[in-house]
């Protein structure tokens, strides 16, 4: 794995070795540990010199600003092609921000920007001559809530992103692609009785599959999904986890999530985004193997967070 | 042993609950609304002669009184304020109702006259006093009103997209105060500014049907673009986003996915302005004039319009008056038919067109 292990240079001394269980470090550390000091103190790990950029997104030196406001500081991550990141934190910390930045939409809100890198297989998204409209179409998303188009029935929703892209589709394609992208979001079964009903007809876990076939259809290398499970039931939401599993084969998959059992649950790697008070920039606390990060993570303040002490 | 549970004894006589209170039946109700009635017609009956609308008057607001007494004896002061607020409330509408309903019960009654295939297949060519028709009035205020739309809709929408889409930062706002002023121009000066407008390009006395569009086209856009914007205004974001976020580029968003979503609204608002319009009779007074026979052409000479001529059958009814003032009635009831049909069709083809379950 790549080094980008936020935290891990010389961190371990000040909490003790990290062979002790995470139990024992709460334990250990009853006394009220000052987070906001340590994320303010909080420096981006720098990347290696030879990292290779090949079918990763590589972010460097990302700062993000609403006008002049600096929501998120200084942001340095790999994120591993077809596999699972999560990003979790508390409310506020730039985590939806950063996510946004992957496929340019944070620059659609007025005085948005966002200065550094963030390499696609190499390809910087932020050079100027860069058209965000196609980075969108190779990095899609997946939002909170699900929005299908109320003016399309479900199958032209799944066609949405082709035709509006102005690709003309014989019949027989586009049945295909539509099937295709249905199939593999776990939706054909439940609605190919009704491809010509509107998207809106559907429950909001099957919606929501909607939406993700409507962003596969358009076959973009990486989906990014801004708490996609937030505002469905746990039923629908188990549908959209196993579903993960599934696209993780296809796609580079980064999710922005509340919900840490959630994080385990999906992801291969984990970002732990933080913010030392309001009104401060949020920043990239720790980044790790799932695993590491909700058993034995390197800093205070991922385990103050991860055990549910804070946030 | 029984496993059934036991009750606890209902009380021989429930002790007062805090949760209950009495309640207005629909006998009291009755009562207040008879006794209202009653007191109303007391208040008429020693002068003898029956005034309807001194009695009504009399009767809501006795009414709305004894609703609000009758209620806070019986069920206390929060229902009785409550019942108090329904009362006003209602009768503000009935209020707001009544010369609506006045309005169009005239004019059909008096229109109706009229309303023979002789009004709409003839014009008033050679009619001095019986007979005579509005249908050159008719063509022109369609094609009129038509020139109005074909001129205002494109304009109006393009300004609203850009000021929902676009527009941010000074300019929008001065965009904004404009229209706000340019909705506030009364409809005079707008006929006067199309006739000077083509006094400059045809000389002194020019009349047709184009200067009165371009006169109604100034009063119909301002609204047209309040209308769209607050129906585009209306349409999520999130649908935006989602359009984006696919890689459409934002015209081909706002072609394909905001304006069919709002398209129900917009359509409604058009309709509603052309409703404005088609009525003005100042601007039309002076721009396209009054003529007796039909014009089919906009770009030349007077143009007879359907509140010109009514204007002009009342003004100068003839002799006898009576066949004039009938046609200016008939012509008002025409007018409010073809605002009626309009209205109809544009429900039609907005429930076809509105966006399901949004």
């Amino acid at each position: 794995m790549s080094s980008n292990d936020g935290g891990s240079d010389g961190d371990g001394g000040r909490h003790g070795p990290t062979l002790r269980t995470l139990d024992e470090r709460v334990e250990m550390t009853e006394e009220v540990h000052d987070t906001a000091a340590e994320i303010a103190s909080i420096e981006a790990v720098p990347l290696p010199d030879d990292v290779d950029v090949t079918n990763r997104i590589v972010v460097e030196h990302l700062h993000i600003y609403y006008g002049d406001f600096l929501a998120v500081e200084d942001v340095n991550m790999i994120i591993e092609p077809k596999s699972v990141t999560a990003v979790i934190g508390p409310s506020g910390c730039g985590k939806s921000t950063f996510l946004r930045t992957l496929n340019r939409m944070h620059e659609v809100i007025v005085g948005a920007r966002a200065d550094g890198t963030v390499l696609l297989d190499g390809e910087n998204l932020y050079d100027p001559r860069v058209d965000p409209v196609a980075v969108r179409r190779k990095v899609g998303m997946v939002f909170q809530r699900p929005n299908p188009f109320p003016t399309m029935s479900i199958y032209d929703n799944v066609l949405a992103g082709k035709r509006l892209n102005s690709k003309r589709l014989k019949k027989s394609e586009a049945d295909g692609l539509v099937e295709q992208a249905l199939r593999d979001s776990n939706l054909w079964e439940e609605v190919k009785d009704r491809l010509g009903g509107p998207g809106s007809g559907l429950s909001g876990g099957q919606q929501q599959r909607l939406c993700i076939a409507r962003a596969i259809a358009v076959e973009p290398e990486v989906l990014l999904m801004d708490e996609p499970c937030s505002a469905l039931d746990p039923i629908s939401t188990l549908a959209i986890e196993e579903l993960m599993k599934e696209l993780r084969e296809n796609f580079t998959i980064v999710i922005v999530t509340h919900n840490m059992q959630q994080a385990a649950r999906v992801s291969d790697r984990t970002a732990f985004f933080s913010i030392e008070g309001a009104g401060k920039p949020g920043k990239l606390v720790e980044m790790d193997d799932t695993e590491t990060i909700f058993s034995n993570p390197q800093r205070q303040a991922t385990i103050d967070y991860v055990t549910g002490r804070f946030g | 042993m029984t496993a059934t549970a036991t009750r606890p004894p209902a009380a021989a006589a429930p002790a007062p609950s805090p949760l209950t209170s009495g309640r207005f039946t629909l006998v009291q109700r009755l009562a207040v609304v008879a006794g209202a009635i009653l007191v109303g017609a007391l208040t008429w009956i020693p002068s003898g002669a029956v005034n309807w609308a001194h009695w009504a008057v009399v009767s809501v607001v006795v009414y709305c009184a004894g609703t609000y007494v009758v209620s806070r004896i019986v069920e206390g002061r929060r229902h009785a304020l409550d019942r108090l607020a329904t009362a006003v409330v209602t009768s503000a509408f009935g209020v707001v109702l009544l010369p609506l309903i006045s309005v169009v019960w005239t004019v059909v009654q008096r229109g109706w006259a009229r309303m023979d295939a002789d009004f709409f297949t003839t014009s008033m060519r050679g009619v001095v006093s019986e007979g005579g028709g509005a249908w050159h009035a008719i063509v022109g205020t369609l094609i009129i009103t038509a020139i109005t739309t074909v001129i205002s809709v494109p304009f109006g929408l393009f300004t609203a997209v850009y000021l929902v889409e676009y527009g941010q930062g000074r300019l929008a706002r001065s965009i904004t105060a404009m229209v706000d002023v340019m909705t506030g121009i009364p409809s005079i000066v707008a006929g006067l500014f199309a006739y000077a407008l083509f006094v400059l390009w045809q000389g002194p006395g020019a009349r047709s049907g184009l200067s009165g569009a371009i006169a109604l086209t100034v009063l119909m856009t301002p609204v047209v673009i309040r209308a769209s914007e607050e129906m585009l205004r209306l349409v999520p974001n999130e649908l935006r986003e989602a359009s984006y976020a696919l890689g459409v580029p934002k015209w081909k968003t706002i072609v394909k996915v905001v304006l069919p979503t709002s398209i129900a609204g917009i359509l409604t608002g058009i309709t509603l302005a052309i409703a404005r319009v088609i009525g003005e009779t100042a601007p039309l007074l002076v721009t396209a004039g009054i003529a007796a026979e039909t014009n089919l052409n906009p770009f030349s000479g007077r143009m007879a319009t359907l509140p010109v001529f009514a204007y002009y059958q009342y003004a100068q009814p003839g002799v006898p008056p009576q066949n004039g003032l009938d046609r200016a009635w008939a012509a008002a009831l025409t007018l409010m038919i073809i605002v009626a049909i309009l209205f109809t069709g544009a429900r039609v083809l907005a429930r076809f067109l509105r966006p399901k379950g949004l």
